[in-house]
């Protein structure tokens, strides 16, 4: 009996202190980059262009990041929604073989723990091989690929999760498996699949090693797609190696803008999660 | 209606033979029962009838199921057909993942049931709701009935038909998911009918619900017993007294007896029949 108490108490404190490590550590996060950036932060850094010096330079803003970053971020999540709904739906069992699910899942796993710099590498080929030059284009289609098996594993997780009687009782109706798939299962697993949708896009704002040789970097706001482009993980990466204390002070600025949007990446995926469990069948 | 003949079906998944040789003609526009213990392939036989065995794992189905004498496991049988034509109600009933008004809609709309077809059906039922002792929705609602959708007036009638309309009618756009678990299986039965089925099955529909609910289901098939061939599994012996007029016995993957209800009841042939229904087995 007491041993029985003591594993209790044990197990009690050790779920205390891995709560706090989580809250503290983004907590600390919140506080460093706030207090080092805070007085960097102004309304010239979310509307100028970088002024004085190429990327470095003190004055101006990061608007060209945050229009970049956004506009790669919204491009690839754009890009790999419509390639990972289709694999996600394809890997129900109506459609694939176990083997072969569990063959792509494995896959896609190895794809997931693929480190963001061996993408950027890959990327960087793909557009020698085609004569592109670092463009907005081509850090769409890189960070697409680290964004794909995020999005699709996580989909694929909740329409895995739909009960089985569910999809039976649409087929027991004279459905298609198209019709299952589009009329029940999509609206079961909406919220799961906003989820995921939201998730690739915040990890993919994110990630800098991926667009560092395929969008380049531009102190100029991108006219078209074939543009490179600047984003605010780079901005972030050029400011702080600087020796200049200004400039390092509008790294955490810039740092503190990725994390805003993120913030609100998150909470909008609550209010839409919110809209669309309405009618979910728990 | 609908007449069932099962010829020589086997089925088996994997190794484990669930049914075998079953033969048995299942008579129209009657309530036939299929008892016996769990686990004796009740519910493989009743999903065998619309094909929803399909949807197994590893399953394996041989002989013949003849519905108005054709072979539904013919391999040019169209399955979207079938099931239209036999409609299907699980044992929990399972809400579509959107409102209470487009469960109902669901298949009609899936089988793009023109304006024409909904209004012959939406006649057809306004007698048969006029027979049961229901208003008919025609006579009270006339001079809106210019107004309104033939859809309106469709899931106005199914909704009759399944004895849910007065407690509904307010909330026909609210999730079906929110209802109780009694009105969703009536909800259930009202979406199957909508498809213009001839047969319903039912796999222990009542044994999720309160007495309460479980009784108007049991009234519900009684009354559609003129229009409809319904076929019903299961294990509550008191239940296949009340509704049955036919009753077939499953003991380990066996048919064992089949004979109308009374002749059943009264003069088990089989000693295992006996044995069950006076409960020395289970």
């Amino acid at each position: 009996m007491v041993r029985r108490r003591l594993e209790e108490t044990i197990f009690k404190i050790l779920m205390i202190i891995s709560l706090t490590l989580v809250l503290t550590t983004l907590a600390a996060i919140v506080i460093v980059i706030v207090l080092k950036g805070y007085s960097a932060l102004s309304l010239d850094m979310f509307i100028k262009t970088p002024k004085g010096g190429y990327y470095l330079g003190k004055e101006g803003g990061i608007a060209n990041a945050i229009v970049g970053s956004l506009c790669l971020a919204l491009g690839a999540t754009i890009l790999s929604t419509l390639l990972s709904l289709p694999i996600a739906f394809a890997l129900q069992k109506e459609y694939t073989g176990k083997r072969l699910a569990n063959l792509t899942r494995l896959s896609l796993d190895v794809l997931w723990g693929t480190p963001s710099i061996v993408y950027g590498a890959f990327g960087f080929v793909i557009m020698m091989y085609f004569g592109l030059r670092a463009s907005m284009l081509g850090g769409i289609i890189a960070l697409s690929f680290l964004m794909l098996p995020i999005m699709t594993r996580a989909m694929e997780e909740v329409i895995r999760m739909i009960p089985q009687e569910l999809k039976e009782t649409a087929y027991a109706l004279g459905t298609t498996r198209i019709e299952v798939s589009l009329a029940v299962v999509l609206k079961q697993a909406l919220p799961g699949i906003i989820t995921g949708v939201m998730l690739a896009f915040g990890r993919g704002i994110g990630d800098a090693a991926s667009i560092l040789f395929t969008a380049g970097y531009t102190d100029y706001i991108p006219r078209s797609i074939f543009d490179p482009v600047a984003s605010l993980p780079l901005a972030v990466f050029f400011q702080i190696g600087t020796p200049i204390p200004e400039v390092q002070q509008r790294a955490y600025a810039s740092a503190l803008i990725l994390l805003i949007i993120v913030l609100l990446v998150s909470l909008i995926t609550r209010l839409l999660n919110a809209k669309y469990s309405r009618h979910i069948v728990k | 209606m609908s007449h069932i003949s099962v010829k020589d079906l086997k089925i088996t998944y994997g190794n484990h033979k669930a049914l075998q040789g079953i033969n048995v003609d299942i008579p129209d526009g009657q309530i036939t029962a299929i008892i016996g213990p769990s686990g004796c392939g009740k519910t493989t036989f009743l999903k065998s009838l619309n094909r929803l065995i399909d949807l197994c794992d590893d399953v394996k189905v041989q002989g013949e199921v003849l519905i108005d004498g054709k072979n539904i496991y013919d391999p040019n049988a169209d399955v979207l057909s079938l099931r239209t034509k036999v409609g299907f109600l699980s044992q929990r009933p399972f809400p579509l993942p959107m409102s209470i008004y487009d469960n109902i809609m669901f298949g009609p709309r899936i089988h793009r049931m023109n304006g024409e077809r909904l209004r012959r059906q939406i006649d057809g039922l306004e007698k048969h709701n006029g027979v049961n002792g229901h208003s008919s929705p025609g006579q009270k609602t006339q001079d809106h009935d210019k107004k309104r959708s033939n859809g309106d007036q469709l899931v106005e009638s199914y909704l009759r038909l399944a004895g849910l309309w007065d407690e509904l009618k307010d909330r026909l756009h609210a999730p079906a998911s929110k209802l109780s678990v009694g009105q969703q299986q009536r909800l259930a039965l009202a979406r199957a009918l909508a498809v213009e089925p001839k047969v319903i099955l039912g796999d222990e529909p009542t044994s999720a619900l309160d007495p309460i609910s479980a009784k108007l289901i049991e009234q519900q098939f009684k009354l559609l017993k003129e229009k409809y061939t319904i076929v019903v599994v299961t294990h509550i012996l008191r239940q296949a007294r009340r509704v049955a007029d036919y009753v077939i016995f499953f003991y380990l993957g066996e048919l064992v007896e089949h004979a109308p209800a009374e002749e059943f009841f009264s003069s088990p042939k089989d000693e295992r029949t006996r044995a069950y229904i006076a409960g020395e087995i289970s």
